[in-house]
């Protein structure tokens, strides 16, 4: 690396701001960044203008921090540009990466988003109907905003991508993995997960032996939490079918992974290897005696097997969305 | 649409349903062709992902069979399939896809004509629904 100072930029897009927070949460380091970077752009903190970007030359910023998922013009548009202008491209959080929360909206389109949003819901009052349109004539002339997808995408199915550092928000211990090895001019092969190569129950503090159990339970339902793997006493925990790198830092807190570090190495589909996992414990004592009605009740106790399953992920899952039927 | 020919991915267990597809076949018993049947060693192997995988690429129905209960050759490989064929088509139904495109089957070795009568119906079923919805998107 030479003398002069790096060039960082962070942008976000369909994300709700969590990851810019992670972004302050290495505490002093931040101190370190600062020194041994420049900020171009940071929307969230600072005040820059996207023709400000649009005049940089190509490559001109060494790395984007990218966060968001993609499901307007806007955040299409300034991927594009950023990618153009960015040496190194990091998808920052699970939105970028396979598509966070705001993927889930891929269970619905646009028109059945903006019913719900500007119809439908209870504590709204829209008599006119009115709903936001790309473009709209007032007297002083003509008004834009962007045009909102009905599909959700990730960053790489958008633009190319270069480094994925997964987590909502990701892990403080995995961005100072990310911005040491930056500032060192020690980055991974291209195309590498910033994230270590084994599941979230690796690093589990909870004791593990067989899993077998025959009923599943949501995290309310548990009156008293024994000090043992959550899976085994009927809560439905992503950490076997989760990467890790967090620390399991929810297991921590007694609550189930829910999967946001994205699938394991080598797997396809994280909720595929899930439900594998989940209905091969499912009523494993004795399961040669379970009639068909009785396996379907136990199955039926899995409430919603999207949400559930493609909490962080369904973009980037092998069924990307809903089938919407006319 | 009465061209539409559609295409199914059998999976069948080495122990049972493949030795019943076999014994269709050596009893000359008639099926529709639409079928392609993959061998695995137990209807336990067949991964969610693989169903998954199989309709993203755009195949109309997915088959997996399997020993009938208590005659699993790993002896319990088939219940567990059961369990994750279930809650794969209840996955599927909240995805829009509809669930009739996989099912599950107990077809012992001396059952040919079980393979039969359920390819059979599988196809006829498959015929109603159409091509699978994620073909248009795959192509």
């Amino acid at each position: 690396m030479s003398e002069e100072k790096l060039k960082f930029a962070f942008y976000w897009a369909a994300s709700c701001g969590g990851c810019e927070i992670a972004v302050l949460d290495i505490d002093e380091v931040i101190l370190d960044v600062a020194a041994a970077a420049d900020i171009l752009l940071w929307p969230v903190a600072m005040d820059f203008k996207y023709k400000d970007v649009e005049a940089m030359d190509d490559g001109h910023i060494d790395v984007c921090f990218f966060n968001g998922a993609i499901r307007n013009s806007e955040q299409e548009e300034l991927a594009h540009l950023l990618r153009k202008k960015s040496k190194v491209m990091v998808a920052f959080g699970s939105c970028a990466v396979t598509g966070g929360i705001p993927g889930l909206a891929n269970l619905s389109d646009k028109k059945g988003i903006f019913e719900t949003v500007y119809h439908d819901n209870a504590s709204i009052e829209n008599p006119e109907g009115i709903v936001p349109e790309p473009s709209s004539q007032v007297k002083e002339g003509e008004l834009t905003i962007p045009e909102f997808y009905d599909t959700v995408r990730t960053l790489d199915q958008t633009i190319e991508v270069d480094y994925y550092l997964p987590g909502c928000p990701p892990p403080t211990s995995l961005i100072l993995t990310a911005v040491t090895a930056i500032i060192k001019g020690e980055l991974p092969p291209k195309g590498s997960i910033i994230a270590p190569n084994k599941s979230v129950c690796d690093e589990c503090r909870f004791e593990k032996s067989d899993k077998r159990i025959t009923e599943i339970k949501r995290v309310y339902e548990v009156e008293k939490l024994e000090d043992k793997c959550l899976l085994e006493q009927g809560i439905i925990c992503l950490g076997p079918a989760t990467r890790g790198g967090c620390d399991a830092q929810c297991l921590k807190a007694n609550m189930p992974c829910t999967g946001c570090g994205g699938p394991t190495p080598n797997s396809l589909d994280q909720g595929g290897k899930m439900i594998s996992a989940l209905a091969s414990i499912l009523g494993l004592d004795d399961e040669e005696k379970y009639n068909d009605e009785q396996v379907d009740a136990l199955i039926d106790k899995v409430v919603d097997p999207v949400g559930t399953f493609y909490k962080y992920g369904l973009p980037s899952a092998l069924i990307k969305r809903k089938v919407m039927k006319e | 649409m009465p061209d539409f020919e559609p295409s199914v991915v059998a999976f069948l267990c080495n122990w049972c349903s493949y030795a019943g597809a076999d014994l269709a076949g050596t009893s000359r018993l008639k099926y529709p062709p639409n079928v392609r049947s993959i061998r695995v060693m137990c209807s336990g192997r067949v991964d969610p992902v693989f169903v998954l995988d199989a309709l993203k690429e755009g195949i109309d129905g997915i088959l997996v069979a399997g020993c009938h209960p208590g005659d699993c050759h790993y002896q319990s490989g088939n219940y567990k399939t059961n369990r994750k064929i279930k809650l794969i088509k209840k996955l599927l139904d909240e995805l829009g896809i509809e669930s009739d495109r996989v099912r599950f089957e107990y077809i012992s070795a001396s059952e040919g004509q079980k393979f039969a009568d359920t390819v059979t119906e599988f196809v006829f079923r498959l015929k109603e629904l159409g091509p699978n919805p994620l073909k248009e998107e795959c192509q």
